[in-house]
């Protein structure tokens, strides 16, 4: 049977974001899942989250933990990627100063998820937001 | 070594998180940007850095990491305390730059 977990990000609010992934490790604990794999997932989610934060106006996450893998959905209402095989790029950001101050925003987020996930595919939307949607196998 | 011990033999401060203090530590890892550490830092190491909001802590938190050190005598903001408080990891400081603190610590465990 599958769980459902869901979570909302609101933009530039980085002290919530880490929520999601901090309750998935939680619940993939209790459910027994290989320590490295937990951690690959943590790892996709908190950058996803932190994307959000970074960028969006708002966005949630939503998991779909199932027997033999996680589907982790994160929409946002958000300027949307312009170019995403740019974005995929390991350095490159279109993050503002602030953002990077805060030692984020390097351009290393999505090359990240790329890295630890099993599956993933990005929607966007000029002016309209973004979807990622991606899927880890236990 | 345990990151007790690391505190004592470097009179690192103890901001909060004193409930890991036991907690071992397998190596260390440097870094400011924070998809970095997220990216590469293994489970019990001792993160240096000089980022002192709140999301360093949740770092910490994901990747189980053993202790977080700040350098050059950076304070933590509060809600980096509490979140260090509530995680029970160790939020430690120095008054050493990131390279003397990096460069102590890489001996201590290359030695042990």
């Amino acid at each position: 049977m599958a769980l459902e977990l869901a979570f909302k990000i609101s933009g530039g609010d980085f002290s919530n974001a880490g929520k999601a992934s901090s309750r998935i490790k939680k619940v993939l604990k209790q459910l027994n899942i290989d320590a490295k794999s937990i951690k690959k997932i943590v790892v996709a989610i908190y950058e996803a989250e932190v994307n959000v934060a970074a960028h969006a106006w708002k966005g949630e996450v939503k998991a779909t933990v199932g027997e033999e893998n996680i589907l982790v959905v994160v929409s946002d209402c958000g300027p949307g990627i312009e170019n995403i095989s740019l974005a995929m790029k390991p350095g490159f950001s279109t993050a503002s100063k602030e953002v990077r101050e805060m030692g984020f925003g390097a351009g290393m987020g999505l090359s990240n998820i790329k890295k630890n996930t099993d599956e993933l595919n990005i929607e966007s939307r000029k002016g309209e937001g973004t979807t990622l949607t991606f899927r880890c196998y236990y | 070594m345990k990151v007790s011990e690391l505190v004592k033999k470097y009179e690192l401060k103890v901001f909060a998180g004193e409930q890991g203090l036991e907690n071992e530590i397998s190596g260390g890892y440097v870094s400011d940007l924070l998809s970095d550490v997220m990216g590469t830092a293994a489970e019990n190491e001792v993160w240096i850095t000089l980022q002192t909001h709140q999301n360093v802590m949740a770092i910490a938190s994901l990747k189980d990491l053993a202790a977080v050190i700040l350098v050059k005598g950076l304070e933590p903001n509060e809600d980096t305390l509490e979140r260090s408080r509530e995680e029970g990891i160790p939020l430690l400081g120095t008054t050493m730059g990131t390279f003397e603190m990096a460069g102590k610590l890489y001996a201590d465990l290359a030695g042990s």
